[in-house]
């Protein structure tokens, strides 16, 4: 039991990074944005192309460091990854939802269209990549095996600190710096935002990009943590939702306790049912959620 | 209220606008002078909040011209109007909710360039209910409070004019008091012309300098604050008098 519940911890901060991302879009862009998981999936490829291809023909081969099963060529291609899908996202908007918010087109409209970025990201990754999964490195996966009958890869101690690193950034730079408090303003009052002189459009560009690259790292740190395949992003999208419903959508604190619940209910179901009901569990955690408490655990945000 | 041409800091001349197909304005003239307090009342529905959002060119014009310290300001958007010194608090959701009230005067200050904390210090002093809850959420404040916060972030930009929307709409009556010396404060202590759009019409000429009454989408009277008290037609129809 203890080891289940500390790798859903695990399983939990991978879920957190892509929730934040997805309740600050939802609350900068106003829609759903059902690509997040696929946004993921993305970034994990193109780790996976800078590891696999692009570092070793400039012969640069990754070596594991100490008991890691990667070494520095991994943790150096989270920067491309992250700026490409970073890159990605931007694109999908200047191509698909701004077209559509200047037509004034209802969320859901935006949400579907989302959806179907979502299938068109996936097809390309499996016409370029294959339907096989792959892993990051050869090497050998070292357990630690600790008290209380847990047992952890040293691997997943550096996808731990990654996606906390990165959570926390994120929160230092939307509480500390003028621009992250631009873009909570913008999500609390679009049109006083507005009247104060913040640029709406430069900070939808701003949160896509963000949006993006911390969807990438989580989707690379979930390779990291089991395998790359086309489908790992799109499968993480109901635990996502889930997060960010259970933590109160639009609310950034509530999407980090969000993930954090839904990663270890998620692992510690496995202790009672097969694991292939764990998509089911966030189903069921959301529609309680739902109907119990629509605004969340911690309270909807958006109401003045 | 000097005597010289270059008193008048505002001038509305003939504006006709609205929403969509609906024509709202139907040609409404009016000036505010610097340093003054200029009320705008009227029924329901007779534009008055059309007009301010007119100026802040929130709702375009259609035909007329607005001219603030004697520049043409009639087709500009809002982010550009807020440059030149016009600043505009809206009736309803005038706060950032989430942000501390802090935050909130940082946002107001968003445009500026230089260090702004002088200008803080000094809203802070002007409203010191709200300097004790810097680190507070907006949101959390009670209704006076959140609107004290709505006007520091309006003045971040040291504006030389404040378009306010009915300042005083869903306060208790002890509160709408407290809002009203505020307004005063903010123009004499501040030096800021204030143009507002009051349904506690009483209250707001009591205040005002001068007072225009809209009916219809058009100006019907004009004049001091203390004649539209004392004519009768107008204490009848809009004073509860």
């Amino acid at each position: 039991m203890a080891n289940l519940v500390v790798s859903g911890i695990i399983l939990g901060s991978i879920i957190t990074l892509g929730a934040v991302g997805l309740t600050l879009l939802y609350g900068i862009v106003n829609f759903g944005n059902f690509a997040h998981g696929d946004m993921m999936t993305l970034g994990a490829y193109i780790a996976l192309l800078m590891t696999a291809t692009i570092f070793p023909a400039l012969g640069l081969v990754d070596t594991p460091i100490g008991p890691l099963s990667f070494g520095w060529v991994m943790l150096v291609s989270f920067l491309p990854a992250m700026g490409v899908t970073g890159l990605a996202a931007i694109a999908a908007d200047r191509l698909v939802y701004r077209r559509l918010r200047e037509r004034r087109v209802r969320p859901i409209m935006l949400a579907i269209a989302a959806l179907a970025v979502a299938f068109v990201m996936r097809s390309v990754i499996y016409i370029l990549w294959g339907a096989d999964f792959h892993f990051y490195s050869q090497g050998l996966r070292t357990t630690w095996k600790l008290p209380l009958g847990i047992t952890l890869r040293p691997d997943q101690v550096v996808v731990l600190v990654v996606a906390w690193a990165m959570v926390v950034g994120l929160y230092t730079f939307l509480q500390r710096t003028k621009t992250g408090k631009a873009l909570r303003a913008l999500a609390d009052n679009p049109d006083l935002a507005r009247v104060s002189g913040i640029a709406t459009e430069r900070m939808i560009t701003l949160t896509w990009f963000i949006g993006g690259a911390m969807a990438a790292a989580a989707g690379i740190l979930l390779g990291i943590d089991s395998q790359v395949r086309p489908e790992m992003g799109w499968l993480m999208l109901l635990p996502l939702f889930a997060a960010v419903i259970l933590g109160g959508i639009g609310n950034a604190y509530g999407a980090l306790a969000g993930g954090l619940i839904l990663g270890v209910v998620q692992q510690v179901s496995t202790a009672f049912m097969s694991p292939s009901y764990k998509p089911a569990v966030a189903f069921i955690i959301m529609i309680l959620v739902l109907l119990v408490r629509p605004q969340g655990i911690f309270g909807g945000s958006k109401s003045s | 209220m000097t005597e010289n041409g270059s008193g008048r800091l505002l001038e509305v001349a003939d504006v006709v606008s609205g929403y969509g197909e609906m024509e709202i304005l139907h040609g409404v003239t009016l000036h505010v002078d610097r340093g003054e307090i200029v009320s705008l009342i009227g029924p329901n529905g007779a534009g008055k909040s059309t007009v301010i959002k007119t100026i802040f060119g929130l709702v375009p014009a259609w035909s007329g011209q607005v001219v603030f310290d004697g520049e043409p300001i009639t087709a500009l958007p809002p982010e550009q109007i807020v440059r030149r010194g016009i600043s505009y608090v809206p009736q309803v959701e005038n706060i950032f909710p989430s942000l501390t009230v802090e935050e909130n005067l940082e946002m107001g200050a968003y445009l500026r360039e230089d260090d702004f904390r002088p200008q803080m210090e000094r809203i802070y002093q002007m409203f010191p209910e709200i300097a004790d809850r810097r680190r507070t959420p907006a949101g959390k404040l009670s209704g006076g409070m959140r609107q004290m916060v709505a006007f520091g972030r309006a003045m971040m930009l040291e504006p030389q004019m404040l378009l306010l929307d009915e300042p005083s709409a869903g306060l208790a009556p002890l509160v709408v008091e407290l809002i009203f010396e505020t307004v005063v404060n903010i123009n004499r202590q501040a030096g800021v012309t204030i143009l507002m759009v009051e349904q506690n019409a009483r209250k707001a000429l009591e205040i005002s300098h001068r007072g225009y009454v809209l009916v219809d989408g058009r100006n019907r009277v004009e004049g001091t604050g203390r004649e539209l008290l004392a004519n009768e037609e107008i204490g009848r129809l809009f004073l509860g008098g």
